[in-house]
């Protein structure tokens, strides 16, 4: 019953957030609403609870399968994928590394920033 | 009669959700079985071998996508509840958070801004084609939510997804190493640069590191997904305001 329970309360939200989305025009995906209203919920109630907690984890330690239908897909566009296979591999590989390399020096950077200031401040 | 018999009886499966849903679920089995029995070697990532499979299978049996995902649509409508559960690791995260806010915050913006206008700058420079630029922008953040943006922005989501796979495997192959490279010891930061370059399958690598560097990753995967969903689909206006005729 607590998984029933749990994934008609993600459901739930995923509603509320699909149905806002488009009252309002938003750009953002509906289930990523429903993900911001349900933090917040969360952060007011301090807590999951057994029923979120036993959906939550069935839907996410195997969250790669879901993905398998979609990839599938892929099919479809196979003689795309072998037309421009240069610019998507270039374009994978490289901005993976650079993005990487960007996040963890600003990170270290403003550390770094804020040791320093705290420092000079006492 | 028999052959007969048989014939009716494919015809029924093909128009049938029940084989798409069976055999993603049978080939996603073995292909996990497969990843653990190699080690939780990475390029053996299951998504990967299982779409593999399940696209020979296809082509063997004379099997279109569209008779596939009428049973496939089943798992593939999880995704929206998936991405509402990340709420719940999030939330696990935030004492966490509270201590070093203001230093995720700067990298996650950074990393988030520089992951998606440098795929689309280099795939632009190699000659893609817009749609194929506009599946790549959100190639850094979980599938669900990617798919969400890739359809907002007008790229292909299913080619988004595979991208996005593709993505994470890539970053859990070369973090650890970039890392060394770099010199960076701090498990928060390595954790906080997996997630923001690879999502969910930079996570699971990360918790193979130590916890730390696994709970870090799962924060900036949550956070970049959305931080990701409300800034591209103004980063891309402002781009198509700036270079018309760009991305149509």
């Amino acid at each position: 019953m607590h998984f029933l329970n749990g994934i008609t309360i993600l459901l739930v939200y995923q509603l509320v957030g699909e149905v806002t989305v488009r009252l309002f025009g938003l750009t953002i995906p509906g289930p990523v609403l429903g993900m911001i209203l349900l933090f917040i919920t969360l952060v007011i109630r301090g807590g999951a609870g057994k029923a979120l907690d036993s959906a939550t984890g069935a839907l996410l330690g195997r969250l790669s399968l879901l993905f398998v239908p979609a990839g599938v897909g892929m099919m479809v566009y196979f003689s795309r994928i072998m037309n421009e296979w240069l610019p998507i591999a270039m374009a994978l590989v490289l901005s993976t590394v650079v993005t990487m390399v960007v996040t963890a020096l600003t990170m270290v950077g403003v550390q770094r920033l804020m040791a320093k200031r705290s420092r000079d401040d006492g | 009669m028999v052959e007969t018999d048989l014939a009716q009886i494919w015809v029924y499966l093909h128009t049938s959700p029940l084989l798409g849903l069976t055999v993603t679920l049978l080939t996603y089995g073995v292909a996990h079985r497969l990843y653990v029995w190699a080690g939780n070697n990475p390029l053996l990532n299951p998504v990967i071998t299982t779409i593999g499979m399940l696209i020979v299978f296809l082509l063997l049996t004379d099997t279109s996508y569209e008779e596939y995902f009428e049973g496939g649509q089943f798992i593939h409508f999880l995704l929206g509840p998936a991405t509402v559960a990340l709420a719940v690791p999030l939330y696990e995260q935030l004492p966490r958070l509270r201590a070093v806010w203001i230093p995720v915050l700067v990298a996650l913006v950074a990393g988030v801004l520089v992951g998606a206008l440098s795929s689309m700058a280099i795939a632009w420079v190699f000659g893609a084609s817009p749609e194929t630029i506009l599946s790549l922008a959100p190639k850094s953040v979980t599938a669900p939510v990617a798919m969400g943006i890739s359809e907002e922005i007008g790229g292909l989501p299913s080619l988004t997804a595979v991208l996005v796979v593709v993505t994470g495997i890539i970053g859990a192959l070369l973090g650890t190493k970039l890392f060394e490279w770099l010199r960076i010891d701090d498990d928060g930061v390595k954790g906080i640069a997996m997630g923001v370059s690879a999502h969910g399958i930079g996570t699971a690598r990360a918790f193979q590191v130590s916890p730390m560097m696994g709970a870090f990753s799962g924060l900036a995967m949550a956070l970049s997904a959305f931080a990701t969903a409300v800034l591209l689909p103004g980063m891309i206006d402002l781009v198509r305001a700036v270079f018309p005729g760009l991305l149509s």
